[in-house]
């Protein structure tokens, strides 16, 4: 008997997980961007100080790991799991960081949606028993990713208006039993899905279906309305994935637009460089933790449904002409611990 | 009146670039391949030459100028040779772009480091 | 690949009708201005040879070999990328544009060693130009040998 689970794909937790602190660092270019005052750490060089772009990348998630550790005044003998993920061929930036974190560790691929990926996962080791407290987090790297990904950083062409940048940024939570909240009070768990996309400077467009099915799955299951939340939050869809999703939910019979915002189009002010605006599993991650975590403390927010998206191909296939697969998490996050379903 | 006639030559090749890059699926290096190989043909068929009469540098410094330095040896080296031409001719001309290419990148390269 | 089903079919029309598409007035005419003036650059370097006494065809590899410099210069200095970022084809055509190929990635992958690093990595996008260039020069040479031989 799965009695935590209602509809096809979402959990309820049961004893809901709260939200004990959260930490980020980020690069120089979202230190300039319109949410530079929320980040705990803004790094100027995309080297910081050390000899590879990789190294880099493991730096930024190990320091907000301590940086969370320091701010909730828990040591790591207190954390039962970590999860987390990057986009690096075979996650070493989170491997390699993990290898100075003296807890066992969950490596994720979710591409993108790692971090609400990591927060189900989180939630449902905590809600299972299984942990009294777990860290989460999720990093990407400009550089890192574009030499992997798409081209040599000093090559000089041109983005399209539907390219993406790679946010440098890593955001780290941690879970625990018990707390004041916010509290995580359900995650839909995303299917996989290929809508004929196969161009990798357009992830919006391929992305955009998957998130949206994730979101009609959500309200399907739980019973929910847009009302129901205060903001509903996609992770990296940028501009034009995100007036997709909008017209996508309209057809489906949802009108989100007055309350429904991307981690991608809030993390940059638009310019060449930016194009549609932010990607990376670093967006959803710093976003969520060092602009929206604050809002639902002060009580700005009460509910939000946060939708990590995660487009899923390597230069491997799309070399090979394959079309992109994309996948969506959403979670809910509440200030007040439910009393029970209705 | 060359420097005009290699801005025009030169920003309408470039300009073509653009609209292939732009319209089409072609990525910047699909046009750059595309581009050397026009110019290796249209060198062939007796066309590129008077464009380079036009346009000078606006003519070779393009990419399909190069094509048309490596057909332009080719022919040349035909000429003089007979068959084994066909393949000695191939860098006859562009011997000079090639290896200041591969020096002159190897050098900078160990120079610099990527600003990112 | 496998075809695309009916509905994806439709989701990528419906998607692609809707993306925003460059600035093709903007692009053309930065590509213009841009390849015109590294052209020109390429002129008075032409020009400068020619002065020394060289006939044009012994002037065009000092030239090209000049070109070829300057823009793996400013691609190590970390300029020739901003100059893209503006001049697209402008600056992507002209030979500048192929020893910032050769140049970006040889850069790029200096940290994972000397030879299948920068050695390896230095013609993964000059090298197919290369590669077809050289192979059309030769199949046109075919047959201009077989035409007039």
């Amino acid at each position: 008997m799965a009695e935590k689970r209602v509809g096809r794909n979402t959990v309820i937790f049961a004893e809901c997980p709260s939200f004990v602190a959260t930490a980020t660092t980020v690069g120089k270019k979202e230190g300039e961007g319109p949410l530079a005052k929320y980040f705990d750490q803004v790094i100027q060089d995309p080297l910081y100080g050390e000899s590879t772009w990789e190294k880099a990348e493991s730096k930024i998630l190990l320091e907000s790991v301590q940086k969370v550790l320091q701010k909730s005044n828990y040591t790591f003998d207190q954390i039962h799991f970590m999860f987390s993920g990057d986009l690096l061929n075979q996650i070493t930036a989170s491997n390699f960081a993990a290898r100075e974190i003296p807890v066992p560790f969950y490596g994720l691929f979710g591409a993108c949606s790692t971090f609400t990926e990591g927060l189900a996962l989180g939630g449902m080791a905590v809600d299972g028993g299984f942990a009294q407290r777990v860290l989460v987090g999720a990093s990407s790297h400009y550089q890192t990713a574009e030499r992997q990904y798409r081209y040599p950083t000093e090559l000089g062409v041109q983005k399209p208006p539907t390219a993406q940048r790679t946010v440098t940024a890593a955001g780290v939570v941690i879970l625990e039993r018990g707390g004041s909240g916010p509290f995580l009070t359900a995650a839909t768990i995303g299917r996989v899905i290929d809508m004929g996309i196969n161009d990798p400077m357009d992830m919006g467009s391929a992305m955009a279906p998957a998130a949206v099915h994730t979101i009609v799955q959500h309200f399907q299951d739980t019973g929910r309305n847009p009302d129901y939340y205060d903001v509903i939050v996609t992770g990296d869809l940028a501009s034009v994935g995100k007036n997709l999703a909008e017209d996508l939910l309209k057809k489906e019979g949802y009108d989100v637009t007055d309350r429904y915002t991307d981690c991608g189009v809030l993390i940059y002010k638009p310019d060449v460089d930016t194009q549609a605006g932010g990607s990376g599993c670093g967006c959803s991650a710093a976003v969520f933790c060092s602009y929206f975590f604050p809002l639902l403390r002060e009580g700005k927010y009460r509910r939000i449904l946060l939708v990590s998206t995660g487009a899923l191909m390597s230069p491997t296939t799309y070399q090979q002409g394959e079309t992109i697969p994309a996948i969506a998490h959403a979670v809910a996050v509440e200030m007040d611990y439910p009393k029970g379903e209705g | 009146m060359d420097y005009l006639l290699a801005f025009l030559v030169g920003g309408t090749i470039c300009a073509i670039g653009q609209l292939l890059m732009d319209l089409t699926p072609l990525t910047p290096a699909h046009v750059l391949v595309l581009f050397v190989c026009s110019g290796a043909i249209l060198s062939g068929l007796g066309v590129y030459e008077p464009i380079v009469a036009i346009g000078g540098a606006g003519a070779t410094i393009p990419l399909p100028g190069f094509g048309h330095t490596l057909t332009s040896g080719v022919i040349q080296e035909i000429e003089a040779k007979g068959f084994w031409g066909i393949f000695s001719g191939v860098l006859e001309n562009a011997s000079v772009g090639v290896v200041a290419a591969v020096v002159v990148g190897l050098f900078i390269t160990l120079i610099f480091n990527p600003k990112g | 690949m496998g075809k695309l089903t009916r509905e994806q079919e439709v989701y990528k029309r419906w998607a692609n009708a809707r993306k925003p598409k460059p600035p093709l007035v903007r692009n053309t005419i930065a590509a213009f201005l841009v390849g015109g003036l590294i052209c020109t650059i390429g002129q008075i370097i032409l020009n400068f040879f020619l002065s020394l006494g060289m006939n044009l065809k012994e002037a065009g590899g000092p030239t090209a070999a000049v070109m070829i410099f300057l823009g793996a210069l400013l691609t190590g200095l970390g300029v020739y990328d901003r100059i893209g970022k503006f001049a697209g084809a402008g600056s992507v055509v002209p030979i500048t544009g192929f020893a910032n190929s050769i140049v970006a990635p040889a850069l790029e992958f200096k940290r994972e060693g000397y030879v299948m690093g920068v050695g390896a990595r230095m013609f993964n996008i000059a090298g197919p130009v290369l590669v077809y260039g050289m192979a059309t020069a030769w199949l046109v040479g075919l047959f201009y040998w077989l035409v007039h031989k």
